[in-house]
């Protein structure tokens, strides 16, 4: 049971230093619900619209807008630290 | 500097206007359109209507950054194209020159033509003034009626059911969206309706409506039914607004027919959107789809090419990602089986292509509420339905739009048994790793 624990808020770390949200364009019809739904007003649409991934370092990776999205458009993908700090310094 | 007109202010006017301005930074664009909320999202109003979002968040873009776009915006109705003058003339007298002219003018709900039919309580959804019109109708309704087939009219269902209005569904047939969907999948969709509280009828068919000083108060069935009603919503197909290009003798079909740089068959006058009927090269055929991803880039290629960039559009297979009450639903390429009796065209978030019903092999796995249907072609896989669990609607997207060749699980897939999920998995899987090595 706890080693389950564990195991899970080790992904969750994972997810969380080293995951973006990632949207797949062809599939969003701009309902704006990720919007919507994001905890820290992160225009998530906007990102979809444009074809880009969440480098918002504000990003909690809660995965909240992936949960809501009615259409499966996003998703987290692995990057590597080193682009997730990156990302960081540039905004 | 070159004058653009665009009619319309939906998706595929809005992306032909940025593909203009990024080609020609000193033109002159005016968007006309007759819709007073501009550009939101359509597909979002099913959202709204179900409490999903808040109207604000239906608006992808604020004020600001449209007025960033600089493009004119002119809220008024396009009466008539004149091409020899190149002028559009508005409702509200005068008009407009153009160098090039955009039709972008969508498609709406088409009405069907049974008595009462203007009474009020009478609705569709094909736009932001529908959608408040219904649910200022939900908050003293107590019973709707739904008639046609498609997701515009599933999503009436649930968008009333979620008001709290007791629904009815009327279907002509035995089984929910039968030109796409086959009937297990009808029957999943139908059992969590009838769950919800919906009421579902088949075999059943508007007749008329009544009314009493103006109002809606009881729908007829052909059977001589009569079921009281505050509400009757109505979405058995669209039709696309093409008035304006048969009055100005364009050649049209059921949309404005356009060649792939979507030119009408007047050199400087484009159309794209659901109000385009574009060759898709799979059927050799003409096709309308009213689908959101096509007309934001048809709107783009029209753009481009309008400013002088030459640039084909290609009709991908039609894809569309939707929910059916409550299911996440993937719809791709050629799943189809001919006409449906609800609709007496294609509606909201459709394409013709789906209904095509290919020469090909049909494979299926269930997994309790998850549905998977593959439609098997000589080396390639045609088309998909994906219901439920969505991990394979992404490698499926990509395998059919891809025409990725499956000869080597070709025998797999066809062979009876339920591994067919697992095979598709592991295709994918390999062909990622060839891919990524
Ligand atoms: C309820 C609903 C659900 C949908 N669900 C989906 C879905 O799940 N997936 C999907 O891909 N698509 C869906 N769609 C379809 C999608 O919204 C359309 O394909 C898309 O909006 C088409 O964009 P468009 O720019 O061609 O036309 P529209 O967005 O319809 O815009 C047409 C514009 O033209 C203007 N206009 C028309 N005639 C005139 C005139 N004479 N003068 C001035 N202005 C004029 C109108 O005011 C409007 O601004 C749905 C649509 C609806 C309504």
């Amino acid at each position: 049971m706890l080693r389950r624990f564990f195991k899970q808020e080790t992904i969750k770390r994972q997810v969380l230093g080293t995951s973006y949200v990632v949207p797949d364009s062809s599939r969003c019809i701009q309902c704006g619900i990720c919007s919507f739904n994001c905890p820290i007003d992160i225009d998530v649409r906007r990102h979809a619209w444009v074809g880009e991934p969440v480098k918002d370092s504000r990003c909690l990776t809660c995965g909240e807008c992936i949960a809501r999205c009615p259409r499966a458009v996003l998703r987290f993908q692995q990057t590597s630290l080193f682009d997730a700090q990156q990302a960081a310094k540039e905004e | 500097m070159r004058h653009y007109v665009i009619i319309g202010a939906g998706v595929a006017a809005l992306s032909a206007a940025q593909a203009i301005r990024q080609q020609d930074n000193l033109a002159e664009i005016l968007m006309v359109s007759d819709d007073p909320f501009g550009y939101y999202s359509r597909p979002g109003l099913a959202y709204y209507l179900n409490g999903e979002v808040t109207e604000e968040y239906l608006f992808p873009f604020s004020e600001k950054e449209i007025q960033q776009l600089n493009f004119f915006r002119i809220q008024d109705r396009v009466t008539q194209i004149l091409p020899d003058k190149r002028r559009v003339l508005l409702s509200s007298g005068g008009g407009l020159g153009y160098d090039a002219l955009l039709l972008a003018t969508g498609a709406a709900a088409a009405i069907p033509p049974v008595q009462g039919i203007e009474l009020q309580g009478v609705v569709k959804l094909d736009n932001l003034y529908d959608a408040r019109q219904i649910l200022s109708l939900s908050r003293k309704a107590r019973r709707a009626v739904v008639v046609g087939g498609g997701i515009t009219a599933l999503e009436l269902v649930e968008g009333l059911c979620a008001q709290g209005v007791e629904t009815h569904f009327f279907l002509r047939g035995d089984h929910y969206w039968s030109s796409v969907l086959d009937e297990i999948e009808s029957r999943l969709v139908e059992t969590r309706l009838i769950e919800e509280g919906v009421q579902i009828h088949t075999h059943t068919e508007l007749s008329e409506a009544l009314g009493k000083h103006g109002s809606l108060e009881a729908v007829r069935t052909t059977r001589g039914e009569l079921i009281q009603a505050d509400i009757l919503a109505v979405a058995i197909g669209i039709q696309p607004r093409k008035e304006l290009a048969d009055g100005c003798g364009l050649k049209t079909d059921r949309g404005i027919l356009v060649n792939e740089r979507m030119q009408t068959s007047c050199e400087e006058i484009f159309a794209a959107g659901d109000v385009a009927q574009v060759y898709d090269p799979a059927s050799g055929k003409w096709i309308l789809d009213s689908l959101w991803g096509p007309a934001r880039e048809q709107g783009r290629h029209a753009g481009m090419n309008m400013a002088g960039l030459p640039a084909l559009y290609t009709k991908p297979p039609a894809f569309n990602v939707t929910r059916l009450s409550g299911l996440a639903a993937t719809i791709i390429g050629a799943v189809g089986r001919g006409r449906s009796e609800d609709e007496v065209d294609i509606a909201h978030g459709e394409s013709q292509a789906w209904r095509d019903n290919p020469d090909a092999i049909v494979a299926r796995a269930e997994y309790h509420v998850n549905h998977l249907r593959v439609i098997i072609g000589k080396d390639t896989l045609l088309g998909a339905v994906v219901m439920g669990d969505q991990t394979l609607s992404h490698p499926l997207q990509y395998l059919i739009l891809n025409h990725v060749d499956i000869t080597p699980i070709r025998d797999e897939l066809i062979a009876p048994g339920d591994r067919l999920g697992a095979i598709l998995q592991n295709f994918w899987l390999n062909l990622a790793t060839t891919h990524a090595a």
